[in-house]
């Protein structure tokens, strides 16, 4: 039989090794998340998925599941913590989604309608960020960077390039290209490239595409990423909890 | 019946989109209008804004005048709504905020191509800008904000009547936006 815990109040089942958010995407449950991408090993910098355990907050994507934990998740506090780093986030970059091509298909945009977040609330930082145009097909605008470090984690560990990685420390943290020249062009990335796909925000982007999919059919038009987040979940299928069953 | 609500509306640093898209909820505005009667409004061309009970102002703040106007509407009126993403976040004008306002005017007046003759406005008239663009927030208090480029007539109407009704208002999945 598998262990489970409960979060807010319902049983979850996982198996050994699973993190407590493997676990609650895989049996139906969301916890919103951004820095968390199911293909990758966790990298806990977000704390949007920021959970109670046993009355005691932690990120739920790097904490491993245990049977008989107590956890909350959707709690007007809880809830309140995650608005405001979304709007941290927001504050500290350049977000203007008008003309932003990932607008729609953004997850840092979609998490902060779910959360009804209206206004960054503090003032804006208005960094200085130019954008690398050099590469002839891609577009890198680091106005956007939420320094999840997923393009870091795609580059090095699927596409073995190593183009990004990530310099400075505190507020002067940044995103930096791997190249003499620190441009994209002198990289060996590709459009085919995992790098490409990974990134949660608009910051790299291919060329050439723009605003290609009309408002109202874009990913986050049609559904909240709290329903869309649960279909890209690997889920456990129905059979497989059948046989755990079965072979108690 | 009770006493109708006034309210006053106003663009800044804005495209008067919003506005448009105010007017966007059609044949509602007349059902507004049971509720509502307009104080200063680009609808009733009253200059000055006196007591009200609800200020909407769309776009942040880029010059002098901005900051007079919004300071004016905070003094009258009871809650203040920040419409649309350039008073919420400074937005499209607030995009020359990395730039230095000075090497922003010589481009647009002098250096660009066709400009020879061209120069600074400097008419005593004209406010002045300000070094930055600011949303309406880092002024003043802002109450409510109602988020989108511009937000649709259905989201500026669900907002005002859950307030107008004493509710707290939600826009919800669909009728929220950045964009
Ligand atoms: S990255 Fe997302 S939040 Fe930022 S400007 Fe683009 S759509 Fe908006
Ligand atoms: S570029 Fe995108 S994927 Fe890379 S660290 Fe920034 S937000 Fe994350
Ligand atoms: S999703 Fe867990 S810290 Fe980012």
């Amino acid at each position: 039989m598998s262990d489970t815990f409960h979060l807010d109040g319902a049983e979850v089942p996982f198996e050994s090794g699973q993190t407590v958010m493997q676990a609650a995407l895989a049996a139906g449950h969301y916890i919103p998340h951004l820095c968390y991408h199911p293909e990758f090993k966790p990298h806990g910098s977000c704390k949007l998925c920021t959970v109670k355990v046993n009355g005691r907050t932690t990120a739920s994507c790097t904490m491993p599941a245990e049977a008989g934990l107590e956890i909350e998740s959707e709690t007007e506090e809880l809830n309140a913590l995650r608005r405001t780093l979304v709007q941290m986030l927001f504050a500290e970059g350049n977000h203007f989604c008008p003309s932003c091509e990932k607008s729609g298909n953004c997850m840092l945009q979609a998490l902060g309608y779910d959360l009804e977040v209206h206004t960054a609330g503090f003032r804006h930082l208005y960094p200085d960020r130019p954008v690398d145009a050099s590469h002839p097909d891609i577009l890198l605008d680091f106005n956007r960077c939420i320094l999840c470090e997923l393009c870091v984690r795609a580059s090095s560990e699927v596409d073995g390039k190593n183009v990004f990685g990530l310099a400075g420390r505190g507020i002067t943290k940044h995103l930096i290209v791997n190249a003499e020249s620190g441009q994209l062009a002198d990289t060996d990335i590709a459009l085919a490239d995992k790098a490409m796909q990974v990134c949660p925000v608009g910051v790299i982007l291919p060329k050439r595409v723009g605003f290609s999919i009309p408002i109202g059919s874009r990913r986050y038009d049609e559904r909240p990423i709290s329903a869309q987040a649960l279909d890209d979940a690997p889920r456990q299928s129905a059979a497989s909890g059948g046989c755990t069953a079965c072979e108690e | 019946m009770s006493k109708k609500l006034r309210i006053a509306t106003t663009s800044l640093a804005g495209c008067f989109g919003c506005h448009m898209s105010f007017l966007d909820i059609d044949e509602r505005l007349l059902a507004l209008l049971e509720l509502v009667e307009f104080d200063r409004s680009p609808i009733t061309d009253i200059k000055h804004c006196g007591p009200c009970d609800i200020g909407l102002i769309e776009g942040g703040i880029c010059n002098a005048e901005n900051v007079h106007v919004l300071r004016e509407f905070r003094k009258n009126c009871k809650i203040l709504i920040a419409i649309g993403s350039c008073a919420i976040t400074g937005g499209l004008p607030a995009q020359r905020n990395h730039l230095d306002l000075g090497s922003c005017l010589t481009e647009v007046y002098l250096t660009e191509p066709g400009l020879a003759h061209g120069h600074i406005p400097n008419d005593p008239e004209l406010p002045l800008p300000l070094d930055k663009v600011h949303p309406l927030h880092e002024v003043v208090k802002i109450d409510y904000f109602i988020p989108g480029c511009p937000p649709s007539g259905d989201a500026i109407w669900k907002f005002l009547t859950d307030l107008i009704a004493g509710k707290t208002p939600e826009l919800g999945h669909g009728l929220i936006k950045y964009d």
